[in-house]
């Protein structure tokens, strides 16, 4: 990303309040995550934890451009896309927390952290798992002919999964209405995508099945939000798939097991120094300030306000009660 | 009311439902322009056009992905597998994804879908094409269970299971598409889940089955009754809910129990009532409760070995007589 394409991008439509929007969301994403690892070494928040640190633009670039009746599903790396939805920071914090005032009522935890009033149908505990189930909520708002799009994340991982070839396929058959992000961060939890697939060119993959698809810098957020915003036009007015790789990488562990020592058998210190290099949170800082759009005084402000969030979250979530234990037997069946 | 096949049953309970709620659609293999394999969804294509009955190509994991993410997202489903054989590829999909989103969002979430499709053993199609499996989806919390019987019931419960709001595991047995019977063809006609059905009164020994095996046993209970052995037979209907009531109450008057089940014996459903029957009406029983199932292997293609397999009325007999005689 050059100062050129910020600079222009800024002076352009979007103008120079989309940029600081963007860039305050994920500095509230990265902050978030921060705060949720304190909150798992202090054992406020049990079970995996999955942090987005690194791959912000992904999310921040993309789902803002939704419109209403849209809908997202994602991976298990879910906390960023469920902020993006619009779901509180409170009710989130709630959830992992394991609190009855959580967006998912306690029961589903970080990896399922669901929000359908504001179209997030949650996070999947499945590697590829979200992948089948977008066919049918893309086969629902064509079905309804509803001029909505289904945005679906996974990772690389998920492209060895045959159920999201077969997912692929049937979205590519039959014209449905669904963005494809892979979020290719480079590695299955500790398998790089070297060692895990005979062609690493995951275009190449669902351009097989008839699905329109482009590798995208995903630390790059002007592309990714240029390239997300073409998708989903082309989704939303053409209705057909549209499939957008994202090269990203995650700073941090798979999960909070993956500590440095256990990575030290996947990946190098220096080849994590060299992608924080690309950081996609300070390369927008830089550039914004650069460009004269964002004081250190601003960006200070911003920290401060962030902070003061995310400490009101965790209050109110350490502050609300567990769910009742006669809650156990509840919503195993639907009403009705 | 009108005489028709079980498979036309089917068919009539989703044409009406389609025709009362425009979310309701089918997909499937075949189900369209091949008017289904075993003629269940014929006609449907001409009638409901090709959005709301939509062939698929053989995938089933794509298959119930399709149904458990359009019901999540408002609409109710009917994915037909061509057989639950081969909704075994779909697992993931089914257990881990249908059955528990309701659980998982605390209910914001639902998926009113049904999955149904022929199930069962017979016509040496051996392993990997006959078999049971329902105490696989009655194991896992989130699904109801049906297996109907008679083609009243395949058109009630089908119905009952498309308006219901939780993942519906529906299976029908291929033995009995071509069965006929009386079928109410009103269209408010539908069969709650949750109730058995005694399907002969007797007083001596209670049979408990469910789908096909129901016949075995009635047919195994008219020939004890030339024996002078009365045997009463209740249909569960539906595994999960589970109608221990009507099934307690039929022990109370005979005392003495036979459960009937096509699956594997070992951990299928008899099992399960069998232990809560000694849980609940210990003091009602006479003799041990009996169980009948397949044998414990996969299923032999020879056809003598294959009927050495498939419980039989023989099988029924012996159980019954082992605790009367």
């Amino acid at each position: 990303m050059s100062i050129q394409s910020v600079a222009a991008s800024a002076a352009s439509d979007q103008g120079d309040a989309d940029l600081l929007a963007t860039y305050r969301l994920m500095l509230l994403m990265r902050r978030f995550e921060e705060s949720l690892y304190r909150k798992y070494r202090e054992g406020k928040i049990g079970g995996y934890l999955h942090r987005y640190d690194g791959q912000e633009a992904l999310v921040a670039g993309v789902i803002p451009q939704l419109i209403k009746g849209d809908y997202v599903l994602c991976t298990y790396r879910d906390h960023a896309h469920a902020i993006a939805c619009g779901t509180s920071p409170r009710a989130i914090m709630a959830e992992l927390m394991g609190k009855a005032t959580g967006c998912a009522g306690g029961k589903g935890g970080s990896m399922h952290l669901i929000d359908p009033a504001n179209g997030f149908l949650g996070g999947d505990g499945i590697v590829g798992g979200p992948v089948p189930v977008s066919v049918g909520v893309g086969f629902a708002i064509k079905y309804r002919g509803d001029k909505n799009v289904c945005l679906c994340y996974f990772g690389d991982g998920a492209m060895n999964q045959g159920g999201v070839h077969e997912a692929l396929n049937m979205a590519g058959l039959y014209g449905l209405p669904i963005v494809y992000i892979l979020e290719n961060n480079g590695y299955a939890m500790g398998t790089s995508v070297e060692r895990s697939t005979g062609q690493p060119e995951m275009v190449l993959k669902a351009q097989a099945h008839g699905i329109d698809a482009e590798t995208v810098d995903g630390m790059d957020i002007l592309a990714v939000r240029d390239a997300a915003g073409r998708a989903i036009a082309r989704a939303r007015e053409e209705v057909r798939a549209q499939f957008l790789e994202m090269r990203t990488y995650r700073f941090v562990g798979h999960g909070v097991a993956d500590n440095a020592q256990q990575q030290r058998f996947y990946r190098t210190e220096d080849e994590i120094a060299a992608w924080k290099e690309h950081d996609p949170l300070i390369k927008l800082r830089n550039l914004l300030v650069a460009h004269g759009a964002l004081t250190d005084a601003d960006d200070e402000a911003m920290e401060s306000e962030i902070r003061a969030t995310i400490e009101d979250a965790i209050r109110f979530a350490e502050e609300s009660p567990p769910p009742p234990l006669e809650s156990l037997y509840e919503h195993v069946y639907a009403e009705g | 009311m009108p005489l028709m096949r079980y498979s036309e049953a089917l068919r009539l309970a989703m044409t009406e439902e389609m025709e009362r709620d425009p979310t309701v659609f089918v997909c499937g293999e075949e189900v369209g322009q091949y008017q289904g394999t075993f003629r269940v969804t014929e006609g449907l294509l001409s009638r409901f056009g090709p959005m709301r009955v939509v062939d698929t190509p053989i995938s089933e994991i794509a298959i119930a992905g399709l149904a458990t993410g359009a019901a999540m997202a408002g609409l109710r489903p009917i994915a037909e597998f061509m057989t639950w054989s081969f909704a075994l590829s779909a697992m993931d999909q089914l257990v881990n994804h249908a059955a528990k989103i309701t659980y998982m969002s605390s209910g914001r979430v639902t998926c009113p879908a049904v999955f149904r499709g022929p199930a069962g053993t017979g016509n040496q199609l051996s392993a990997q094409h006959s078999q049971s499996l329902e105490s696989w989806y009655a194991h896992t919390p989130g699904f109801k269970v049906v297996l109907p019987f008679t083609p009243a019931d395949a058109k009630g419960l089908l119905k009952t299971a498309i308006r219901d709001n939780s993942p519906v595991i529906f299976m029908e047995h291929a033995g009995l598409y071509a069965q006929r019977g009386e079928v109410p063809d009103d269209p408010d006609f539908t069969v709650p889940f949750g109730r058995a059905e005694i399907r002969r009164e007797g007083t001596d020994v209670t049979l408990v089955a469910y789908s096909l095996m129901v016949g075995k046993c009635l047919k195994a209970a008219e020939k004890l009754e030339a024996s002078g052995v009365s045997c009463e037979v209740v249909d569960l209907r539906t595994l999960v809910p589970l109608d221990m009531e009507t099934i307690i109450a039929s022990v109370a008057r005979t005392h003495r129990v036979v459960v009937v089940q096509e699956e594997w014996l070992n951990v299928g459903f008899a099992a399960e009532v069998a232990a809560r029957l000694a849980d609940e009406a210990f003091d009602e029983l006479d003799a041990p409760i009996r169980r009948v199932g397949g044998a414990d292997v996969p299923m032999p293609y020879a056809r003598e070995l294959e009927q050495a397999a498939i419980p039989g009325e023989d099988a029924i007999i012996a159980a019954v007589r082992s605790i009367v005689d």
